[in-house]
């Protein structure tokens, strides 16, 4: 049973430009989807619609978000704020920007349950110091009372991972998680992201652009181009045979140490005009 | 020995720890480039990796002087340049240039390409530039009329062009890139990378590529200096590297990349 289920989500520039092109996909619990795509693609965007924070400019125009079987979008604003607050979870990409500089890390964690949940703070608190326990962060007390700026890229990125899960949501999003960090610690905050997901039996799902990240954290996959879904598959299928030409090209251009001449290749131009071809057969289709 | 253009003896940086200054008086300094040594022949693409904080970026810096070791010694073609002062630098800033991370806040929003590029061309006294420009361009593979374009009219890859441009302009001996790739998208990264091995090919650059992602280093560089916590753990060519990493350290970067492959187990 799949707990998030988006269907033919489409989502407009106010000038009518299309961001995502009916756009389908599932998350089970405890699964992990990757969300792949060149910038621009549209995948923060699939987050960000069903976090219900798309920019100003954006407009959702069309089709079905669907957390636990009710739709979010026919739900009346109160009630949807209140059951995606409750729900559904970020790991932003960049942690110095996600923290706020001038407030200590404890209370950025436990305002959500006491805001939203309405804890009771000491509760809160005693939740906090235990999921940094969880994120393998030292002496909780101590970092939940310094300043984001006083704490390395790696530990600021296990906060917002601790705070992300402090609510036991059911999903999470997460949205580039390990782009700003450099590859030692980018596999422990992985490594991290993955043993808490199972832990908890949350469905999660993970934008990245990275193919190499994706073989490492998910079991299935959906490739985007301009807003449209090229290919979604299983990891394994994937990788032994993917079924787009463009994935295939995706992957050619994927840098890989142990063929530094297979890998690296730009995307041909050949297949952009071919996807491009598709994307514009798929916008004519829908005007008809 | 002509053939080295770099040889680097005892380099040592430190910055000022402020978060330990006292009320008055100077700043502790941490110790960032703890002795480094080691030699850059004309040619060369040499890799320089590590981890955040290892100084690996303030040792390219270093090389550059764009900051003053507090000791030892920097032979660029023979001249010592580690305590030069930027009177005596300017007429070598043409022989040593840097391409820069972000590609959109090294270029100036309000200039126009061309302007960009023809920038250090002017300050450095060269006679017909907007021919130079053209050429860097061209070079880039970006049609000319890219010159009248702003750098928010073009894409992540071509500003890194851009930027790629400005530094072959003025055909130093030397380019410091540093991280160029890493803000970009694979296919993007894929292009700027086989652009970079043209123009080392074509133009016989020197280049020090400074990057935290062993796989690109794998395909351009052909030496490759591994730091950690300011020190250097193995300097090596590139296939001894890959095929046989002495230090502990090398072993634990190679371990952490993740390769598009889900058979390959992490421990």
């Amino acid at each position: 049973m799949s707990y998030l289920t988006i269907k033919d989500l489409t989502v407009r520039l106010k000038n009518g430009v299309p961001l995502l092109r009916k756009v389908s996909l599932e998350v089970k619990s405890g699964e992990v989807r990757a969300l792949v795509g060149e910038s621009g693609a549209g995948k923060s965007m699939i987050g960000k619609a069903v976090l219900g924070i798309l920019p100003r400019a954006a407009k959702l125009t069309g089709g079905e978000i669907l957390l636990d079987g009710e739709d979010l979008l026919t739900l009346p604003p109160k009630a949807r704020r209140a059951k995606i607050g409750a729900k559904v979870a970020l790991i932003p990409q960049d942690p110095l920007t996600a923290l706020n500089p001038s407030r200590r890390v404890g209370p950025q964690i436990t305002d959500r349950l006491v805001d939203i949940l309405g804890w009771k703070r000491k509760q809160a608190e005693d939740r906090a110091a235990e999921l940094l326990d969880e994120v393998h962060i030292q002496s909780p007390e101590r970092v939940m009372r310094s300043y984001p700026h006083e704490l390395s890229g790696g530990m600021r990125q296990r906060i917002l991972i601790a705070s992300a899960f402090a609510a036991e949501p059911k999903l999470i999003i997460a949205d580039e998680p390990t782009t700003a960090l450099d590859v030692t610690v980018q596999k422990q905050i992985l490594k991290l992201i993955r043993e808490m997901q199972e832990r908890h039996d949350t469905a999660l799902l993970f934008v990245t652009h990275d193919l190499g990240v994706v073989s490492k954290i998910s079991q299935s996959l959906t490739v985007l181009y301009a807003g449209m879904v090229i290919e979604e598959t299983d990891v394994r299928t994937f990788f032994a045979e993917p079924g787009h030409a463009y994935s295939r090209a995706l992957l050619a251009a994927t840098p890989k140490y142990t063929d530094p001449d297979g890998s690296l290749m730009p995307v041909p131009d050949s297949i952009i005009s071919q996807v491009e071809q598709q994307v514009a057969a798929f916008d004519a289709q829908l005007k008809r | 020995m002509s053939d080295l253009i770099y040889r680097v003896k005892d380099l040592k940086v430190s910055f000022p720890d402020l978060a330990h200054k006292p009320l008055f008086g100077a700043a502790p300094r941490t110790s960032v480039l703890k002795g480094l040594t080691f030699d850059v022949a004309r040619g060369d693409v040499l890799g320089i990796v590590g981890g955040s904080g290892s100084g690996k970026s303030t040792l390219g810096r270093a090389m550059i002087r764009l900051l003053r070791p507090d000791s030892g010694s920097i032979l660029f073609e023979g001249t010592e340049i580690a305590q030069l002062g930027e009177d005596d630098l300017r007429p070598l800033r043409k022989r040593f240039q840097m391409i820069f991370q972000d590609p959109m806040s090294s270029l100036n929003p309000r200039r126009r390409v061309g302007g960009i590029i023809a920038g250090p061309l002017r300050l450095q006294g060269f006679d017909d530039i907007p021919r130079r420009v053209d050429d860097a361009l061209e070079m880039v593979g970006l049609p000319k009329s890219f010159s009248e374009r702003y750098p928010h009219e073009l894409s992540g890859g071509q500003r890194q062009r851009v930027g790629i441009a400005r530094a072959i302009a003025l055909k130093p001996d030397f380019i410091l890139a540093d991280e160029i790739v890493s803000g970009l998208d694979v296919s993007s990264q894929a292009q700027v990378l086989n652009l970079l091995e043209q123009l080392v090919r074509d133009l016989g650059l020197t280049l020090a590529f400074v990057s935290h992602d062993l796989s690109v280093i794998r395909r351009l560089c052909s030496r490759i200096l591994v730091m950690h916590h300011g020190e250097i753990v193995e300097n090596a060519a590139t296939a001894d590297l890959f095929a046989n990493p002495q230090a502990e350290y090398t072993r634990t970067l190679l371990d952490a990349i993740p390769l598009p492959d889900p058979d390959q187990v992490w421990a």
